[in-house]
C-alpha cells in the first residue's frame, strides 16, 4: 500500500523515477478525525515499518502530562490509538515541529522526505538537505519505502531562486528586533506563494531561531518549500551563485510601508482592551527561547497565562535544574509535544483575545481556536501577559 | 459552457453549486474536517461550506496536513463533489489517493485553468467520471 501511495503520487507529478531518502519526518500522526487513525492502523496490520530515521511532528495529546488537552472521549481514544499506530511503524517519539531542534538535521545536499510545513522549509533552507513539501500520509509511505519522487526540490536545477526580495530599505534596529522574521516571512509567503526567493539586504545571519521564524510564518502565508538569503543560507554565499539566471524574474523591494501592512494583517483584534492569553512556540520552543522567556518574565506573576509549547527535546533541560517550576509558577503552561493550534487545550470562552510573537500562530489561531490575535514581541506578549492587556513597543520599519 | 479537463486522481463523478475560491487556500487550518466550512477568517470565502459543491481551487498553501483534512472530509461524508484544480496538488490530492486506499468512495479531482474558472461562478456544475466541466442544466 505504501509503495502504491508513494508510486501515484509520483506519477501524478510526473517524477521520472525514485530516489533513496536518508531520512523522514512524519507529519501525519496528528488526529483530525479518525480516518487518519484507521489508515495508520492499517499500515501496522500489514507488517509495516519504517526503513528509514523517521521522526514524529506533534499530536494531538500531551503525553509528557504537562497541560491538560480537552480532548472527549472517543476522540481522545482515536488520537491515542492513532500516536500508538506510528510508534508500532517504528518512528521515533520526538513529538516535534522542529525536529531540527532535536537532533534531526540531515546532511546538507542529502535526500530526505519530511512533513510539516515548517519543517520542510527549515530542513530545505537552512540546513540544504533536499526535500519538497509532503503531505500528510506520503511522508509515511516514503518512509516505509525509503523512497520518494523524483521531482521538484530534490533537483538542484530547481532549487535556484528566481525572484529577488530586497529588504535593505529597512531600518538596522527593525531587521535587529525580534518581530522582523515573522513579520517578513508572512509578507515573503503572500509574494512570493510557491516561487524560491533570495532575500537580499540581510547584513549578518540573524540566529536559527529568526529563520525558524522566518520560514514558518512564509509557510503558513504562502506555499513556501524554500528560500534563500544570500550570504546567511548554505546554498547562497552570494545572489549570483543562487540565482537560475543572470537576471532575477522579479525584484520585490520591501518597504516599510509594506512592512506595517504585513505586520498589522497578521492581528484580527486590534481594538481589543484585554487578553485573556499569551501563546507561544510555534514552532517549537528551543532551549534558548526559553532563556529569553524566563528573563523577560523576571520572576513575576502572570495575570493570565502564557502558553509556551515546545517538544520533550527542550523539556528535558527544563527539568534538570528547576526552571520548569519557576516558569510554571509564574504562570506559565508548559505544552509539550503538541501546541495550541492543533488540538483543544485554551478554554473555549468564545470571543477570546490571544496575543502571540508567532506568525504561524497568529495565522491560524483565528480559524482553529476562535480567538481573535493580536501579534507582538516577545517582550510584549510577556508585559501584556503580566498585565492583562495588550501594550505595544513601537518598532518602525 | 464545457470543457474537457484533464483528470488528476479518477473518481465518482459530481453535480453541484460552483465555489469558485478567490484567494489559494490551506485546507488544514483553513477548512473544518467535521463539516467542510471555510474556517479561515481571513480568506475571502470564509463562512462558504466546501461539502457537496464543486470546488474550484486558484491554488493551494500553508499547511502539509491538507491531505489529512481532505481524507477526513471524505470519511465522513462532508467532501466537495467535485475538485477542480488550476494545477495539481502532491499535497491535498493525497487526500484522495489514501481514500482511495482505504476503499473509501472519492470525488474526481480534475484540471483547469483558473482563467476559465469565472464561467461557472455562481451556477449548477457537473465534472464527468471523463473529466468534462459542464454547466448543469
Amino acid at each position: 500500500m505504501a509503495m502504491r501511495i508513494v508510486a501515484e503520487s509520483a506519477r501524478l507529478l510526473g517524477a521520472p523515477r525514485l530516489i533513496p531518502i536518508a531520512s523522514a519526518h512524519i507529519d501525519g500522526a496528528l488526529y483530525h478525525g479518525d480516518s487518519g487513525t484507521l489508515f495508520a492502523e492499517k499500515l501496522v496490520e500489514g507488517g509495516a515499518k519504517v526503513a528509514v530515521r523517521s521522526t514524529l511532528n506533534v499530536g494531538a495529546l500531551d503525553l509528557m502530562g504537562c497541560s491538560r488537552i480537552r480532548l472527549e472521549e472517543p476522540q481522545r481514544g482515536m488520537a491515542r490509538r492513532m500516536m500508538e499506530a506510528y510508534r508500532k511503524l517504528g518512528c521515533e517519539q520526538s513529538w516535534t515541529c522542529a525536529p531540527y531542534q532535536a537532533g534531526h538535521r540531515p546532511a546538507l545536499g542529502s535526500d530526505v522526505a519530511w512533513g510539516e510545513s515548517n519543517a520542510v522549509v527549515f530542513c530545505n533552507s537552512v540546513l540544504g538537505a533536499r526535500t519538497n513539501r509532503y503531505g500528510d500520509f506520503l511522508d509515511i509511505a516514503c518512509a516505509i519505502v525509503g523512497r520518494a519522487p523524483d521531482y521538484g526540490l530534490h533537483r538542484p536545477e530547481n532549487r535556484r531562486g528566481r525572484l529577488i526580495f530586497d529588504v535593505s530599505c529597512l531600518s538596522p534596529s527593525f531587521l535587529a528586533s525580534e518581530i522582523a522574521w515573522p513579520v517578513l516571512g508572512s509578507l515573503y509567503g503572500r509574494e512570493v506563494g510557491n516561487a524560491i526567493g533570495v532575500v537580499t539586504g540581510v547584513a549578518g545571519h540573524p540566529g536559527e531561531d529568526a529563520l525558524k521564524a522566518f520560514g514558518a510564518a512564509a509557510a503558513s502565508s504562502g506555499a513556501v518549500g524554500l528560500f534563500h538569503i544570500a550570504g546567511v543560507t548554505p546554498e547562497a554565499p552570494d545572489v549570483a551563485t543562487i540565482l537560475a539566471g543572470p537576471e532575477p524574474e522579479a525584484v520585490i523591494r520591501v518597504t516599510p510601508q509594506m512592512v506595517a501592512k504585513a505586520r498589522a494583517g497578521l492581528s484580527t483584534a486590534a481594538a481589543a482592551k484585554t487578553i485573556d492569553a499569551v501563546a507561544i512556540g510555534s514552532p517549537h520552543l528551543s532551549a534558548i527561547e526559553f532563556d529569553s522567556l524566563e528573563r523577560l518574565i523576571a520572576g513575576r506573576r502572570l495575570a493570565v497565562p502564557i502558553y509556551a509549547c515546545t517538544g520533550r527535546h527542550a523539556l528535558a533541560s527544563l527539568d534538570k535544574d528547576g526552571r520548569r517550576k519557576r516558569l510554571e509558577a509564574s504562570g506559565v503552561v508548559i505544552v509539550a509535544d503538541t501546541c495550541v493550534v492543533v488540538t483543544p487545550i485554551m478554554p473555549d470562552i468564545g470571543n477570546g483575545v490571544l496575543m502571540t510573537n508567532s506568525g504561524k500562530f497568529a495565522h491560524y489561531a483565528p480559524g482553529n481556536t476562535g480567538y481573535a490575535v493580536l501579534y507582538a514581541s516577545l517582550a510584549d506578549c510577556v508585559e501584556s501577559a503580566v498585565l492583562g492587556r495588550p501594550v505595544f513597543t513601537d518598532i518602525a520599519a | 459552457m464545457s470543457a474537457a479537463a484533464e483528470i488528476l486522481v479518477p473518481g465518482r463523478a459530481g453535480e453541484g453549486e460552483a465555489l469558485v475560491l478567490t484567494a489559494p487556500i490551506s485546507f488544514w487550518g483553513g477548512v473544518n474536517p467535521k463539516t467542510g466550512r471555510i474556517a479561515d477568517v481571513r480568506h475571502p470565502q470564509h463562512g462558504e461550506v466546501i461539502a457537496g459543491k464543486v470546488l474550484f481551487l486558484p491554488g493551494t498553501i500553508g499547511s502539509s496536513s491538507a491531505s489529512a483534512v481532505l481524507m477526513e472530509l471524505v470519511h465522513n461524508g462532508r467532501a466537495p463533489a467535485a475538485l477542480v484544480l488550476h494545477e495539481p496538488d502532491a499535497i491535498l490530492l493525497l487526500g484522495l489517493i489514501v481514500a482511495r486506499e482505504m476503499s473509501w468512495e472519492t470525488p474526481i479531482a480534475v484540471r483547469l485553468d483558473r482563467g476559465a474558472f469565472d464561467a461557472y461562478r455562481g451556477g449548477a456544475v457537473s465534472v464527468g467520471a471523463d473529466g468534462a466541466v459542464a454547466v448543469a442544466v
